[in-house]
């Protein structure tokens, strides 16, 4: 359970964000779509602790996320390529990110195994770093990395993008294995407004800052949502 | 056109994120950069007046003429290591009606307005004005010059051609090196064989041309060998690197800091920038012997030996130390939402420094060879203080730091990441071990003096835990300030 509590964040004098209450249940798929400046990373990144909020807090399991960092031993997440460490290959990061997340060398193994499809040949033995890695695949290793060691909560910021048709279909059927039990809450935000009603069972739109739909996914939300950014 | 260039130049130059912040040292280094043309033009003016003096049988001119060859291949080496080819980032242009040929030109011609094609001219202007003043005949002296001009601008191209080969390094050094040797040991007089082949231009002045033909040549084979490079294929994409994997599990043995330090392992090892201060370590591993030959140093200022000495087995921990958390900066985002402890992350770099110190002091032992048990104990005592105290200190004056690094930009004249605390933490990391030698030599004695420092460091590391945790609570205070600043891009 993540609860948002009169969350705001002010650059200056603007107001990028400014969230009265949100409460996302343990479990539960949750899509954020807006435009761009809406502040969907902006909440993010406060969720992340990796900026400060100008007012109020946000309570991941029980834990306040900007005073206790025991939220990040259940907490997996990749926002960016900022997340990935381009000197290392693909095997040394999950490797290290195994490590600090209590996995052996055997657990990371046993791990990676079931994305074998999602890699499609292009990331493991490539004797290649990071950083030559096309910014499609560096997206599949920051996405895999984040589901290790086994996370209560998952947070992927745009993971559609720079994705090739397969691995959009691909990362659809993942996300959703992710949360067939009801145990792991994925926060995702994607300008894809197709993809993340299929994926998403509930859908909140922010548009400069704020809440401005709430929805919970059904046969009409594509409609609605598309209805909604045309107008 | 070019206009649009040179306005894409002076806009790129001025607009990065770079300029505005470190104007303190940008004014540091043009005052650096005054005081390199300064010199020069002292050179200059007094190199006549002082052959003429020290050898009053030699002809100035041609005792310059003999050593000239040294300073042509030592400009390539100076080049080599400190000049940045000029790159204009052409990657947008190439779909713009804009000629190839033309943005070949310009990145060429522009290089030729370097500050290091400027600074020779401080010498040999101001020379051949003394030559001219002196009676020597002037439209040999101005051939002279002209074909210097020219040979400084081929410099220039051949420095282009170059283009970071370390081979080429290797054979320049080779050269100069062999040149020197063979003449200082008169196995063959290299300044007797090359004066008259620059001589005859001062008789001949039109023999300058040659020069002319030596620029034209080296432009015309740059421009040739740019321009078959403008495609996105070549010059502009990033080389495939092939990725090489060695075996770190002996790391594992540390215990929780190991998976952080086979990263900086990884890190030191694979990325330009951390190469190039690793390797420099190894470097200044014999800076103690400039200084502590010197009876100078020895009898009437012995704490400068302290400072040479801190160097000899602190090259490694002061060149990285003083940017760490910086190194981490490109991905510093991820390493504060995963299950890191900032502990964990600083040790790891607190265990680098002093492993690698007690590398280098190892390296050391020969100076007690060379340089007497006195040396020695100070190069002991500078390394239990770099191990104690200035590890430390450079984590801690870490948590000031506020400037990315692009790890994989060159190491030599990058400047990057350097901000005012890097001028800050010299005062004590050199200045208290100088300091406390300087009180406890003169007033006790050269042993009490040495003793100072190695207590001063081991009181460092008796109370190692504490300082962490004060370190530690720093950086945390400072996390979002960190963060903020490693993302901004120059």
């Amino acid at each position: 359970m993540i609860s948002i509590d009169n969350i705001s964040k002010t650059y200056g004098t603007t107001q990028v964000l400014n969230l009265e209450n949100l409460q996302i249940p343990s479990g539960q798929s949750f899509g954020l779509v807006g435009n761009n400046g809406a502040g969907k990373t902006t909440l993010f990144n406060l969720l992340l602790d990796l900026i400060r909020p100008t007012t109020g807090k946000i309570v991941n399991n029980e834990v306040v996320v900007n005073k206790s960092e025991d939220w990040k031993t259940f907490t997996g997440s990749f926002i960016d390529e900022t997340f990935l460490i381009g000197y290392l290959t693909p095997e040394e990061y999950f490797d290290f990110v195994g490590d600090l997340r209590g996995m052996n060398k055997a657990d990371v193994q046993g791990f990676l195994s079931q994305f074998e499809e999602f890699f499609n040949d292009e990331i493991l033995g490539k004797k290649k770093y990071l950083r030559s890695l096309s910014k499609g695949n560096q997206k599949k290793v920051g996405i895999v990395a984040a589901m290790m060691g086994n996370p209560q909560v998952v947070i992927l910021d745009e993971p559609f993008a720079n994705l090739d048709p397969t691995t959009q279909i691909r990362l659809k059927k993942l996300i959703k294995t992710l949360t067939d039990n009801k145990e792991v809450t994925v926060l995702v935000s994607s300008h894809d407004l197709s993809h993340v009603t299929e994926v998403c069972e509930r859908i909140v739109v922010l548009d400069k800052g704020q809440v401005v739909r709430d929805i919970n996914t059904s046969q009409e939300t594509l409609q609605e949502l598309e209805s909604y950014f045309s107008a | 056109m070019i206009r649009h260039f040179l306005k894409l130049e002076w806009k790129q130059f001025f607009r990065s994120s770079y300029f505005g912040k470190s104007i303190a040292l940008k004014i540091i280094m043009g005052f650096f950069a005054l005081y390199m043309l300064a010199s020069f033009l002292m050179i200059g003016i007094g190199t006549y007046f002082i052959i003429e003096k020290e050898y009053p049988s030699a002809d100035p001119l041609l005792f310059v003429n003999g050593w000239l060859i040294f300073v042509l291949v030592g400009d390539l080496i100076f080049r080599y290591l400190m000049q940045k080819l000029p790159v204009l980032n052409i990657k947008p242009l190439l779909n713009l009606p804009v000629k190839k040929e033309k943005l070949v030109h310009f990145v060429l011609r522009k290089s030729a307005f370097s500050f290091f094609n400027l600074m020779p001219l401080f010498f040999y202007v101001p020379f051949s004005i003394v030559l001219i003043g002196q009676g020597y005949n002037v439209p040999g002296v101005l051939g002279w010059l002209f074909l210097m001009f020219t040979l400084v601008l081929s410099a220039n191209y051949i420095n282009f051609l170059i283009n970071k080969n370390n081979y080429a390094l290797g054979i320049m050094i080779a050269v100069l090196g062999s040149l020197f040797l063979v003449n200082k040991y008169e196995i063959f007089s290299i300044t007797d064989l090359f004066a008259p082949v620059f001589q005859s231009v001062y008789n001949n002045p039109v023999l300058s041309l040659i020069g002319v033909f030596v620029l034209v040549g080296v432009y015309y084979v740059n421009f040739k060998l740019l321009r078959s490079k403008v495609y996105l294929d070549d010059a502009i994409k990033s080389k495939e690197e092939v990725a090489s994997s060695a075996d770190l599990s002996f790391v594992d043995k540390l215990g929780d800091v190991a998976p952080f330090i086979k990263n900086d392992i990884r890190q030191i090892w694979r990325n330009k920038r951390t190469k190039t201060v690793f390797f420099m370590s190894f470097i200044f591993l014999f800076y103690g012997t400039i200084f502590f030959g010197e009876e100078t140093y020895r009898v009437k200022m012995p704490a400068f030996l302290v400072f040479a000495a801190i160097f000899v087995t602190g090259g490694f921990t002061l060149n990285y130390g003083q940017f760490i958390p910086a190194w981490d900066s490109e991905y510093y985002n991820m390493i504060m939402s995963q299950n890191i402890r900032y502990r964990k992350f600083l040790e790891s770099k607190w265990y680098l420094m002093v492993v690698v110190s007690l590398t280098l002091y190892l390296l050391s032992i020969p100076y007690a060879y060379f340089y007497g048990l006195d040396i020695f104990l100070m190069i002991t005592a500078g390394a239990i203080f770099n191990i104690g105290f200035n590890s430390l200190f450079l984590l801690f004056a870490g948590s000031f730091n506020r400037k990315r690094i692009d790890l994989n930009k060159s190491g030599f004249s990058n400047y990057q990441g350097t901000s005012a605390t890097q001028f800050l933490i010299i005062i004590p990391i050199m200045g208290v071990p100088m300091l406390l030698f300087w009180v406890f030599n003169k007033f006790v004695s050269f042993n009490a003096g040495v003793l100072a420092i190695a207590i001063a460091g081991v009181l460092a590391l008796a109370f190692k835990n504490y300082f962490m945790n004060l370190i530690e609570n720093r950086y945390i205070q400072n996390k979002y300030a960190a963060i903020h600043a490693f993302s901004q891009k120059s």
